[in-house]
């Protein structure tokens, strides 16, 4: 034991490990302060808070659940973007190879089933909001950051589900984005599309709809894979990321966790 | 023996289901989370329910048989009175449902969906579900227990007290994150991601189906057109979700689990939450095959299976089968009743707000009142037009196809 904890000094008493982390162990009131101000990803944090807001039986971790799992998918992700090409020529073959070639290949599993998880976790997480009334004043926009950042992690989903190429990618993809075709005024066969005309020329048709905006033509083909896979691998997960910086802040400037007036 | 077979059908369609589970779902709640007086009064309205269902049950048969099981069930559920909330029970109620679960797999045609690997998910996502709302109503329960005897909630008794991040919440969050770390590695291993044959666009799976988390829009798509399910209604449910906050005014319940401090909204929230979305998507992913046909859980999924395309508008109910006359040119015409009813229905807020819920109106003030009442119409015209489609087949309210509007 006397070795092990020599050894421990030896290495925090270093001068690469000083370089790193500051402070040391902190295990002073005042290193425990300065370990959190002095780290990037720390700060995130107040040097202090709630210990009814620690507990999980209070938020059930889901928050950070969900942030864990957005970062699972940011790495998986990466890792798949090295493999994969978003054309109908390669986007399956890709895939295939993957999962034939790739040694301890579990990349793709583990981004297919962190997505899911997280859309769960994300539920879990407004449930537990709504529960404890945390959109309650002063949070109520943080709430509403939250419902966009919900929104976002759907289509994440969505757009990544195309990606494979596959019968059950295509056809999915067909069902989720016919409904598109029926927005009231800008969808081919929406309501009220019909009466906007110039003379006798429709002006919304199979060509120019909601849908075809979203897919990028008339049917799912190459437009809609690379579409969403720009959509899926940068803009919305810089969106995302960009508004879950916001949540947070918001979580520690509205007075952190909630708790009991 | 016809009595029984019929009973058990008309109990496995799905609005019926569907309707056992949302009144069985109040009652529980409801029942459950209240003491004293209020109890004895939500348990009556229960049973007025209940009788109902039974006597309008002898002209309109299904709600006969709905009204047996909806008995069945409340006796076996009103006898747990707050007990539902104990450690123990609830731990029973969870091993009840796995052994349940674990007996079901036995069954080919149950597996086969049910260990579908894209369908794994959802089934946690039930058990998740079920857990977590005991968590946060016994939860509730507790703090409404103590609130009602003079004291605080549990919240309160550690909420002023401030610990050091370090180390009391990074090692909690280590701890989370080395857990699921390791169910993420052990799913992965164990479960393979599903890849079918390379795209085919002239060939369609039967049944196709949105992505998991849609199915309960899709699900909607029985019951109202694209135009409503697939985009107003999904709208409405966002615009909804970022309205609560400046909608409910009640600055009770802030920070710590409560129910009956907060009853109409938690009531409001579950049902949506629990009953018409997460209730919708286990439907379309468990309980819809090939056609998008209904099958019980342990029903082989026949592509071939034939269900008897019966609906009917409501303009047919009342021009043909009600005055005996042929339906109207003129689309205004043929369709003014079902255009009134739905006007009826929209104004319904305007007209309550005169009377019986002049309280609400005057508490919230009218903006919110409005917001508020409009969302939850919407909200409810889901379930409406369920119990409206399984009771007399009706397809649609107003149906104009000369400009795509049907309702
Ligand atoms: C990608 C999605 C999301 C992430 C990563 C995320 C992350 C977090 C985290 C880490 C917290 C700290 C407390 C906790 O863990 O419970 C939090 C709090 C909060 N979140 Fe989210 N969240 C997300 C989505 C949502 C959604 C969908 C809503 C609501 C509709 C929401 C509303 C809130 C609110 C109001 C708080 C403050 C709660 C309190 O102070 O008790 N968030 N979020």
């Amino acid at each position: 034991m006397a070795n092990l904890k020599s050894v421990q000094e030896g290495i925090v008493n270093s001068q690469i490990w000083k370089s790193v982390f500051r402070v040391g162990i902190p295990n002073t009131n005042r290193k425990r302060v300065l370990a959190v101000l002095g780290s990037l990803i720390l700060h995130l944090h107040p040097v202090k808070v709630r210990r009814s807001g620690v507990r999980m039986s209070y938020t059930w971790c889901m928050g950070g659940t969900s942030f864990f799992l957005f970062l699972v998918e940011t790495v998986t992700g990466l890792l798949l973007m090295f493999y994969y090409r978003p054309t109908i020529e390669y986007a399956f073959t890709d895939i295939l190879d993957l999962r034939e070639q790739a040694p301890f290949g579990i990349m793709r599993e583990m981004h297919r089933w962190g997505a899911h998880a997280m859309v769960i976790a994300v539920w879990l997480h407004m449930f537990r909001v709504f529960m404890t009334g945390s959109y309650k004043p002063p949070r109520e926009f943080n709430w509403n950051i939250g419902v966009i950042l919900l929104v976002l992690t759907l289509l994440l989903s969505f757009t990544g589900y195309l990606l494979p190429w596959d019968q059950l990618a295509i056809w999915a993809i067909t069902v989720g984005s016919n409904m598109a075709r029926a927005t009231p005024g800008a969808g081919n066969e929406g309501p009220m599309s019909g009466l906007i005309k110039l003379g006798d020329i429709r002006l919304i048709h199979a060509g120019d709809d909601a849908r075809f905006a979203l897919i990028g033509g008339r049917s799912i083909g190459p437009s809609t894979l690379l579409r969403f896979y720009v959509l899926h691998c940068m803009v919305i997960p810089l969106a995302a990321g960009f508004l879950m910086a916001i949540h947070f802040w918001r979580v520690r400037k509205d007075g952190g966790i909630s708790g009991p007036l | 023996m016809t009595f029984l077979k019929d009973f058990i059908n008309t109990l496995s369609a799905a609005s019926t289901s569907f309707l056992l589970l949302t009144s069985v779902f109040a009652f529980v709640v409801f029942f459950n989370l209240l003491e004293g007086k209020i109890r004895s009064k939500v348990g009556a309205i229960f049973i007025a329910f209940g009788t109902l269902f039974v006597v309008v049950g002898f002209a309109v048969r299904p709600l006969l048989y709905l009204g047996i099981a909806y008995f069945v069930i409340l006796f076996m559920l009103s006898n747990l009175g707050g007990r539902l909330w104990d450690k123990r029970v609830g731990l029973r109620l969870l091993i009840g449902a796995l052994a349940a679960f674990g007996l079901s797999m036995l069954d080919p045609n149950f597996f086969l969906i049910a260990a579908k690997p894209d369908n794994v998910p959802i089934g946690a996502m039930i058990f998740l579900l079920g857990i977590f709302t005991w968590i946060a109503l016994r939860k509730a329960y507790l703090n409404d227990r103590q609130l009602a005897a003079g004291g605080i909630p549990w919240e309160k008794t550690e909420s002023d007290e401030k610990l050091f991040t370090w180390p009391d919440l990074v090692y909690t969050e280590m701890l989370c994150m080395i857990l699921l770390t390791i169910v993420m590695i052990v799913w992965s291993i164990a479960l393979r991601a599903p890849l079918e044959e390379a795209a085919n666009p002239t060939s369609s799976p039967n049944p196709a189906k949105a992505p998991w988390y849609f199915l309960g829009l899709q699900e909607m798509l029985v019951y109202f057109d694209p135009w409503l399910a697939g985009v107003v209604l999904p709208t409405l449910i966002i615009v909804g979700l970022m309205a609560i906050p400046y909608i409910d005014t009640n600055p009770k319940g802030n920070g710590y689990y409560s129910f009956r401090e907060r009853k109409w909204e938690i009531g409001v929230f579950l049902y949506g939450f629990l009953v018409l979305w997460s209730f919708l998507i286990i439907t379309g992913t468990f309980l819809r095959g090939p056609n998008w046909n209904f099958f019980g859980p342990f029903e082989y999924w026949d592509p071939n299976k034939l269900v008897p395309l019966v609906n009917v508008d409501l303009s047919e109910i009342i021009w043909v089968k009600l005055l005996g006359m042929p339906l109207p040119k003129l689309w205004i015409l043929r369709e003014s009743f079902g255009i009134l009813l739905v006007l009826a229905y929209l104004s319904l807020p305007p007209l309550l707000a005169a009377k019986p819920f002049r309280r609400f109106y005057l508490k919230m003030g009218g903006p919110r009142y409005y917001v508020g009442s409009f969302l939850f119409l919407f909200m409810m015209a889901l379930p409406i037009k369920m119990v409206l489609r399984w009771l007399f087949n009706l397809k649609y309210i107003v149906h104009i196809q000369e400009i795509f509007f049907n309702i």
